[in-house]
Parts: structure tokens; sequence; C-alpha cells
């Protein structure tokens, strides 16, 4: 079936496109974009004021699934990124079983293929039970369909294992994702140390738990001369170590969260647990240099960290409520009203780093662009329609999220994945 | 005055004028206790749960008494005894005790904001008996109706707070009345348990504890608990004694009318000399005496008792 897309503001960073043009889709692949194009056999959209963008994927998601599904599976997780405006979403290993092994990764692709609507792409664990000791069969995970490696939730702490990891990966041409933390420093913390810890009688995780992990895995991939990925940034020190690697070319990159950029710490005093999160939510002080930190490309990447947890496990004391936001379903309005609509960044580059960056990073050769032969996934935004967040209408199987109720300028309205139109609103 | 709050959540949420209400009504209940009978039938038909998530002598026994004076009905909830031990949760707990329609909920909780917490779904007036690190608001306010005794106005009135100012609740809630109602406050601990932020709340920060005393007409010393050795926040109890256990040579830098104050449980010999615990300085039993006033004045105040009744 072919798709006709017209008149819509097409911007695609890769190739500097942006402008009004139509786009031919046929077979799951973009085949023809310019200003005019009539066919006849095609379903024509009309993108009249609206957004085309490539599709977006965001590298950090956790679907539970499997395991836990009782929080999320392969097919709501996809359906809320599909409504979130997402057409990829790559899932972290922390399943159960750990994703540590081929017959894990072919699970989740062979699910993902008969239940799931937006493309899955599998994040294998660097450690074995991510326990930080033996190394995963890498190259094996990576034929198996892995597109990167993480123990995320856990750092790698050892550092002799994390360095034979960045160095075995070389070859492989895949990615090392690490979750910055400093265990010891973190301890029972539950919210950012700082003033707010102390005022609300929370246990701390200082900002130096992130910083010092952050330190070492950029010293290491210097020393290894290989790639490291930085999993949800959250602290001004380590926005700026990530500013220096890069001066110096060390091949370093970094996401951030929304939650990260438009939450602080002080938020905690009604001691929400849909607050309670890891990296938690930061200073102000934070909040402005991860700000600056997008403006600057010292962030490369949006992501979600999306970590559904059920009802039940949420509403309890803060101290035992898990970690985690659900954030697939309004990472994208969010990024619009605070960032693109108040004009702190372009749409060009919030686009960016939704869908070009990402693509990169991961090296997913037909995505995160829109050109001929590229895969047809595309993203469709109106920048000014108003939505109020209501977690009552997720697609995800959970709810916790701390934005329910906020208004907000901008919203995903289509998502096109391999031509399929599998969300309009 | 009046006092509009259906809980008692912390003493943040309390205006000096709040705080003095319930000082005063205190002073009106503390005869109370010396009667032949102690009893008044002020909550008479109140039904109240003392919720205790956590292990505690004074503070458990000091609302049951305060609610046993004023006639109401008081029911004791014990963890161990719970169905917690068989997995019930904390909202699930409580949600099952409200079905029996109680007036009041007391909660003492080692989680910060377990009160909080219940109020965002039960219907009953909820006392804050202690959270986590959080607040210990009955705490404070017996405290200051002990220093109100002894010393009159807070004014200006040079408070020493040492120990473990971190992890303690009763710390948190005396800062914040005493900086209400004018007091000076000055902390002492090693830095590990007193981190530089609490610069933020007004008061002062000493690592020394002899200069700190100067001039103190109250010292306030906290409980060290053996378990924050091992996380060493500081290298041992020999240690933490020579810099920061209050011993009679230490206590005669502070003003000579000076007072010892301490919320319990005592370790002898650790944070404070046995000698000075019992000493005529010592207003450590006071306090705990004034605790029956001071929570007969707050479930008078949360549960709407009339005012001829508070005087009966």
């Amino acid at each position: 079936m072919k798709l006709l897309i017209k008149n819509g503001r097409v911007i695609d960073p890769s190739s500097g496109t942006d402008d009004t043009l139509d786009i031919l889709i046929e077979k799951g692949k973009i085949v023809e974009i310019k200003a005019k194009i009539e066919n006849k056999e095609a379903k024509v959209i009309d993108a009249s004021r609206l957004v085309v963008a490539p599709g977006f994927i965001d590298m950090h998601v956790h679907l539970r699934d499997p395991g836990q599904e009782d929080k999320e599976t392969l097919s709501t997780g996809s359906k809320a990124a599909a409504k979130g405006g997402f057409t990829s979403i790559a899932c972290m290993p922390n399943t159960s079983p750990v994703n540590d092994n081929r017959g894990v990764t072919e699970y989740i692709l062979s699910e993902a293929k008969k239940k799931a609507v937006v493309n899955i792409l599998p994040i294998a664990a660097i450690t074995r039970g991510l326990r930080g000791e033996e190394l995963t069969d890498m190259a094996d995970l990576v034929e198996a369909g892995a597109v990167a490696f993480s123990d995320n939730g856990h750092p790698v702490e050892n550092s002799q294992t994390m360095r034979r990891a960045l160095e075995y990966s070389k070859p492989l041409k895949t990615l090392i994702i690490d979750h910055c933390e400093d265990r010891n420093l973190s301890g029972e913390g539950v919210m950012n140390e700082g003033y707010h810890s102390y005022l609300f009688g929370l246990r701390g995780i200082p900002d130096s738990s992130e910083e010092i992990m952050v330190a070492r895995d950029i010293i290491l991939a210097e020393k290894a001369e290989a790639r490291i990925h930085i999993a949800h940034l959250s602290v001004k020190g380590a926005v700026g170590l990530v500013k220096e690697a890069k001066k110096k070319k060390i091949k370093v990159t970094a996401e951030v969260t929304p939650h990260h950029l438009f939450l602080t710490d002080s938020c905690l005093e009604t001691y929400d647990t849909n607050l309670k999160v890891n990296p938690p939510l930061r200073s102000k002080e934070d909040t402005q240099a991860l700000i600056q930190a997008v403006k600057e490309g010292v962030v490369d990447v949006f992501v979600t960290d999306h970590a559904p947890h059920t009802a039940d496990e949420k509403d309890a004391e803060f101290d035992i409520a898990p970690f985690g936001i659900c954030g697939l379903e309004t990472a994208v309005s969010l990024l619009l009203d605070r960032l693109v609509n108040k004009n702190v960044i372009s749409i060009k580059k919030f686009i960016q780093m939704t869908s070009t960056n990402p693509a990169l990073i991961l090296g997913l050769e037909n995505k995160g662009k829109i050109s001929p032969g590229a895969d047809a996934d595309l993203t469709i935004l109106n920048l000014h329609k108003q939505i109020v967040v209501d977690v009552k209408t997720f697609k995800s199987k959970s709810r916790n999220n701390p934005f329910h109720g906020w208004k907000l300028r901008g919203a995903a309205v289509m998502t096109i994945v391999g031509g399929k139109i599998v969300h309009s609103s | 005055m009046a006092f509009k709050h259906k809980h008692l959540l912390g003493i943040q949420d309390l205006s000096p004028e709040e705080i003095t209400t319930v000082l005063d009504t205190a002073e009106s209940f503390i005869e109370i206790s010396a009667r032949e009978v102690k009893k008044v039938p002020t909550l008479r038909g109140k039904t109240i749960i003392n919720l205790f998530f956590e292990p505690s002598t004074r503070t458990r026994s000091s609302f049951e008494l305060a609610a046993k004076r004023l006639s109401a009905d008081i029911v004791n909830f014990n963890k161990q005894l719970s169905s917690v031990v068989k997995g019930e949760s904390f909202k699930d707990t409580i949600l099952n005790l409200e079905a029996m329609n109680p007036d009041a909920l007391i909660i003492r909780h080692p989680s910060s904001g377990a009160p909080h917490f219940a109020t965002t779904f039960c219907r009953s007036h909820v006392i804050n008996a202690g959270d986590g690190a959080h607040e210990h608001p009955t705490q404070a306010l017996l405290d200051a109706f002990t220093m109100r005794q002894e010393k009159k106005n807070f004014k200006d009135l040079k408070v020493v707070i040492a120990g473990d100012i971190l992890h303690s609740r009763v710390a948190r809630s005396n800062i914040f009345l005493l900086e209400k109602m004018g007091a000076k406050v000055v902390l002492v601990g090693p830095p590990s348990l007193l981190p530089l932020e609490f610069k933020k709340f007004g008061v002062e920060l000493d690592f020394s504890f002899d200069r700190a005393l100067e001039g103190a007409e109250v010292v306030m010393m906290l409980r060290i608990q053996m378990e924050r050795q091992q996380k060493n926040y500081f290298p041992s109890i020999r240690e933490y004694r020579n810099l920061y256990s209050l011993t009679e040579k230490r206590f005669r830098l502070a003003k000579k009318n000076a007072i010892i104050m301490h919320p319990g449980p005592i370790n002898r010999g650790v944070e404070i000399s046995a000698d000075l615990a019992d000493s005529a300085k010592s207003v450590i039993l006071k306090q705990v005496e004034n605790g029956i006033a001071i929570r007969m004045a707050v479930l008078y105040l949360l549960l709407g008792g009339k005012e001829s009744e508070a005087t009966d």
C-alpha cells in the first residue's frame, strides 16, 4: 500500500531539509520527496500546518517483558511509544530473565514482530545477570540483533570489567551505554542529596555519585579509544566532564530525560512517589546546566528512561516505592512545550536530538532521516496543539507519571512505522 | 485562638501563634495529671488509634495516657503483632483500621513522609508521632514547653543541639520551632553527621562542642546510634565520646543556669555522662512529664473539644 503525505513542513536535519514537501511511501520505504507529488493509488494524508519529521527513536526504555508483564509488555509499551510519537524504542536488558543471551534477544525480537506496533531494538547486558563480573557473548548478541550493551539499572562497578567491555566492543561496532552511579556513595539514598533531602528527612544520593562514574568512563573510553554513551545525565558536574571530553575528541555521547530537565528535588515535598526516580531529580542549578548542555550540543539525545511500575508498588511509603517514571507518552509534548515553543531550542535541533542523533549513535543506517530508500518511519507534529496530560488515557500498562494535569502545547499527532499508520489523533 | 489544622504533620506547617496556642493549651492540662482522679470527659466518645510501625517507649505511652486522661478510647496497633508481618501494606493497614471509624490516627513510621502519604487517602485526623528523619512535632512542642517553663521566653535563647543531627527528626522539628520562636540555635556534631546545608535552616553550625557551649542556656543532647559507626560516620564510640559527649567538665563551659535536655532514649556514658543525666541541671524526666500535657493539648485542639470542657 502506498501513502502520500502532502503539504507538510518536512524537517530532516540529516540533509538540512526544511521545506513544504510531499512524501511518497511504498512498501515500507520512502520512495520520493519533492514539492508536488500526485499519485492516484496512494492514500493521502494532509499534513498542512504540521511538521513531518523522521521517526523518533527513544534509545532508553524499560519494557519489562519478559518477566514483569504486570508492569508493561512489548505490546503495551510499543503502543505507548506510538502514541508518544516514537517509531523505534531500544529496550534495556534488566528483564527477568536478563537479556544476556541470544535466547532472550530472540524472544524479544520475535514477540515484537508479532505484537509490537513500533520497532523494538533490544539492548543486551554488558555482564551476565547484570552482576558486573563476566562479559556476555557480545558478538553472538550483536548477531542476534542487539543494538547496544548496558547493565542499566546497575553501573558496571568494576573498572577492569568496564575497560574490557569497551575494548572488546570496538570491532563489533556496537555501543556501550553506562548508568553512571557509584553505589557506595548512593547508599540507600532515595532522592538528590542537598538542602531538600535534609528538609524532607529523606536519604540523599550525592551528585558526586554520578560525576565519579562519568569521569571514570570517559577516562576508560579515551584509553581504549572506544565509544561510550552516558545514560540519563543529571548533574552539572557530569555535564562539565562530558563537555571537556568532547573538546578533547573523546568518543563520548550523552542523553537526558525530560524529567531531569523540567523537575527539581524541591518538588518532593509532597512525598509523591511518582517523582521517585534514579538518577534522582536534582537541584535547580543542575536543571539549568542540563538545559544549557542541550543548547550547546553537550547532550546529544533526548530519552524517556520509560520505567513503568504498577500502581500498587508506587502507592506506598516513599522509601519503599520503586524508582521510575513512565515517560513515553509525555516526553514529546514536554520538550515541544518547554524547549521548542519557548524558543530555547529550534524545532530542527529537537528533531536532531530525538531522531537523527540516536540513529547515528545506534548505527541505524536506514532510520533517522527522510530520504529515498530510508525506512518509512515518520513522526508528524502539531506544534500548536494544546493537550492536558491525563494518565488515565495512557496506552502504557502503568500510570507512574508526575506530569498528570500539566497543560502543554505541541504534540505528536501521527506516527508512521514502516509505512503503516500506528497512531493518529 | 483557633488552631485551624486537620492534621499535625510537622512544625513546619505551624505559625508562631499556633505554637503558642498549643503551649498555652498544654498549660491548662498540666494540672490534670497531678490530680487524684486523672481524667476529664473532654474527648469522651472519640476513638483514637496509636499506629506505631517502630519501637517506642515514651511517645506511645504518652499519647495513650493523654488520650485516656481526656476520656477518649484508644487502641494500640503493634507492628509485630499485626498483619504487616504477613505482608499487608501500609495503605491497606490504614484503610482497614479506618473502616472501624476512628477519629484520629497517631502514626510513627520509619519512612519520612508516611503520615503525609496517609492523609492522601484517609478521613481521620493524622498526628505525626515521628516519621523517619523528618519531623517529630509533639517532641519539639514538649521541648518548647519545657524550655518556656525554665527560661520564660525564646527570644535570643541560645540552644545548642548536639549529636547525630543528620538522622534526627527531633533535631529538625526543634530547629523549625526554635527558629520560628526567635531562639538562637547552634548545631554541633562531627561534619559527617552535620551537613553544611543545615545552615540554610537559619542556624549556626559548630564542629567544636566546647566552643559552641559558651553562653548556652539550653543543651539538647541527641542519642548516637551505635550502627552509625559501622557506616563510618565516625571512627569509634570512644572517639565520639571524647569529642561530643556532654561531660561535667564540658558542661561548665555553658551558662551557670543552663539546663540539659534529651528526647530519650539515653545511651548513658556515650552522648551524656550518667551523672549529668541524673543531675539537677537535667530536665529530661520533666520533658517526659510535660509530654502528656502537650499531647492532650494537641488531641484536644485537633479533635475539637469545647473550650469550657478544656478547663473542666
